[in-house]
């Protein structure tokens, strides 16, 4: 319990880390540091293109998977570790 | 042997033998042992073919065979399970939470986070997945992927453009429409942006204009070489044309028979308004230059009838000034020099410079106080009328002239003679013109229809690029104020549009330096030699006036000039006589003395008739 804290506040801290973002399989947003309006955008868009995203890697080979996902935009880079039943989202601005 | 007859169900009777065999065999005689016996074969029945039958089947010929070269294959029919698959999305509001809690209420919601979190299989997941953040988020910060190299790096010119070979090439033709071939006379860019030309075509062989010549000058675009932008139809073929520099609407032109006009290309193709024929020039007008002025309404022009007119072009009635080239500074319009060539710089707006027909360039003065003034000096040097005359942009203290078959480049302080000049051609130089961007650089346009390039820094003798545009006399040339494309005017009216290559047109790190230094070198050789050429002539003319001066002390006070003169003959006559009778005498000594050297003799009298000549040459230069 206190290692997940941890290592949630390590990424947390990182240099130019905006925010991170726990999500369970339903679309709950487990643990947040952005506030609950734009953790309800982040989490409904990217679940699905997570989603999307999967299905086009075992659609073009089943036996691969998605391991991670990283979404590099003019303002920062949306970072998203997909799992079975869980999905980590952070957001980082690039270093400059 | 029996012969089965029977009725076959359609009716038809047939006829079928059977062929039967019985054997009959005592009961006794079973199971008694086989006696196998060998005999030869027995033909049992012989059907013979019946022809008749024949009759019932054609022969068909020929018959179809179908054949295929092919794999057999064979048709299956799979009927898989369908898969349907359908996109489906969640729209989140706040969604996903379990149907029994309230997503509003604060505490049910973090009571049921704190439930997942502590959940060991999410604890092992955030772990894993976690991982792979944490070293991608490091990643992002260890270097910026995206990074732009080699942005802060300026572009260094490279150094090896300037050592391409200098060329150009045709872009575009503009060809005379007219039936009549004009010789376009002169070339004028348009001062924004370059992208049109006006031309003007005259003939400028005298009395050789056929009737049906059309007068009109054209503009054109430098895009478009199939029709000309815009017409001016001038009362009378124009000699030169010019755009205001100021104003790019405006056109002023001057005309074979001495009048000046000017156009607005908004109104159209006619003159808006042309100069009185009293008050014009009585000879076609060569040049016509814009002046600057406050208002950009002044011209000047120059006409072979010896006349330079200044004129405003709101009011072409009369000429506002008025110069006469006469050099003995009388205003005699008799001897005036007949003007070719116009030369104004507008960084030096009271001096100006004419080429005459005479091979003359006279500098003058506006400002000056008495007409007489007006007239500074002139440099003398070419044998022929000066067709082109510019200075240099970049040193405006030499200025080019191109006349006869040669181009000079002069220094205003050297009057005697030109500091550069080129070789003699075996086609006359008709036009000419400075490079705008590089000062070492000016083009020049012959006879026999060649361009040719120079660059003074790269090679003075030659010219760096000879170009043969046509077949017939260039008689006019222009560059566009880049430096880059020219244009130039043949005798059948066509124009061709020329870009020359990017280092005829660059300038060259030190090039100001440079030339300048060259200038300055052979201004100062012709300096020199201007200056020894005086004290030589100051010498003769010193030695010639102590002669005279000794003369006249031997012969007692003043004598007239005649007396002299009669003194010289007869002293002349006696030394004739004498040596005369001389020769004579060593004629006869020779015909003596057979073995003497002729030669001596030869060397003698030559010597001797030498000095008598000189000695009576001085006393005859009195």
């Amino acid at each position: 319990m206190a290692e997940v804290e941890d290592t949630l506040k390590r990424i947390q801290g990182y240099n130019g880390v905006i925010g991170s973002i726990v999500v369970n399989a339903e679309g709950i947003p487990i643990r947040t540091t952005l506030d609950n309006s734009t953790t309800v955008q982040y989490v409904g868009l990217l679940h699905q293109l997570t989603m999307k995203a999967r299905s086009t890697i075992r659609d073009i080979d089943p036996q691969n998977d998605l391991t991670f996902l990283r979404i590099r935009s003019k303002k920062h880079e949306i970072m998203v570790a997909p799992d079975k039943e869980f999905l980590m989202i952070v957001i980082q601005s690039p270093t400059e | 042997m029996m012969i089965i007859i029977g009725l076959s169900c359609e009716g038809q009777l047939y006829a079928k033998m059977e062929i039967v065999y019985v054997y009959t065999k005592k009961r006794s005689e079973f199971g008694r042992q086989c006696n196998f016996s060998d005999r030869p074969a027995e033909l049992h029945v012989d059907i013979l073919p019946d022809p008749s039958l024949a009759a019932n089947f054609t022969v068909r010929d020929p018959c179809n065979v179908t054949m295929q070269c092919a794999e057999e294959m064979s048709e299956h029919e799979v009927n898989t399970e369908r898969f349907e698959s359908e996109s489906r999305g969640i729209n989140h509001v706040e969604g996903g939470w379990p149907k029994d809690l309230n997503p509003e209420d604060m505490e049910a919601t973090i009571r049921y986070r704190k439930k997942v979190e502590k959940d060991e299989h999410y604890q092992n997941t955030i772990m894993q997945i976690a991982g792979l953040m944490e070293h991608c988020s490091k990643q992002n910060n260890a270097t910026d992927i995206y990074q732009d190299f080699f942005d802060d790096e300026v572009e260094e010119e490279v150094v090896e453009e300037s050592e391409e070979e200098p060329s150009a090439k045709t872009i575009n033709v503009f060809r005379d429409p007219n039936e009549v071939k004009r010789t376009a006379t002169s070339l004028s860019w348009h001062p924004d942006g370059n992208h049109k030309l006006a031309v003007a075509y005259s003939s400028l062989e005298f009395q050789k204009a056929p009737n049906d010549m059309s007068f009109d000058s054209y503009i054109w675009d430098i895009e478009n070489h199939n029709k000309p932008e815009m017409t001016l139809k001038p009362v009378c073929p124009l000699v030169c044309l010019e755009y205001n520099p100021k104003d790019s609407h405006i056109l002023v032109g001057g005309s074979y028979n001495g009048q000046i006009a000017y156009w607005d290309t908004r109104k159209g193709s006619q003159p808006v308004e042309m100069s009185t024929i009293e008050h014009s020039h009585r000879d076609p007008v060569y040049k016509v230059i814009w002046l600057q002025s406050k208002t950009g309404m002044d011209i000047f022009s120059a006409s072979t009838d010896g006349q330079v007119l200044w004129w405003d072009i709101r009011k072409l009635s009369e000429p506002t000034e008025r110069l006469v080239l006469d050099p003995s500074k009388k205003w005699n319009l008799d001897n005036a020099l007949g003007a070719i060539s116009l030369e104004f710089e507008t960084t030096m707006p009271t001096k100006f410079m004419v080429g005459t027909e005479q091979g003359l360039v006279v500098s003058c003065n506006r400002k000056a106080k008495t007409p007489a003034e007006k007239i500074v000096c002139t440099y003398s040097g070419h044998h022929g009328p000066i067709y082109a005359l510019q200075r240099n942009p970049f040193f405006p203290k030499n200025f080019l002239t191109v006349a006869d078959w040669t181009a000079r480049i002069w220094s205003e302080d050297i009057k005697e003679s030109s500091i550069m000049w080129t070789k003699y051609h075996m086609a006359h130089l008709l036009d000419g013109c400075w490079s705008p961007v590089r000062p070492s650089v000016f083009f020049t346009v012959k006879m026999d229809g060649t361009l040719d390039v120079w660059d003074i820094l790269f090679k003075q003798n030659d010219p760096t690029l000879s170009l043969k545009v046509c077949d017939e006399a260039l008689y006019s040339i222009r560059v566009q104020d880049n430096g880059r494309y020219l244009g130039c005017g043949s005798q059948l009216g066509t124009t061709t549009l020329l870009e020359i290559s990017s280092g005829l047109c660059t300038l060259q790190k030190n090039e100001k330096a440079l030339v300048s230094e060259m200038f300055e070198r052979e201004t100062k050789r012709e300096k020199i030699l201007e200056s020894r050429h005086r004290e030589m002539r100051l010498k003769e003319r010193s030695r010639s006036e102590q002669s005279r001066e000794d003369e006249t002390k031997d012969a007692d006070g003043e004598e007239s000039t005649e007396e002299l003169v009669a003194r010289a003959e007869t002293e002349f006559f006696h030394m004739l006589e004498a040596e005369k009778t001389k020769e004579r005498n060593e004629e006869k000594e020779r015909d003596m003395e057979k073995g003497v050297c002729e030669e001596k003799d030869f060397q003698e009298e030559h010597e001797t008739n030498g000095e008598v000549a000189s000695f009576t040459r001085g006393e005859i230069s009195l």
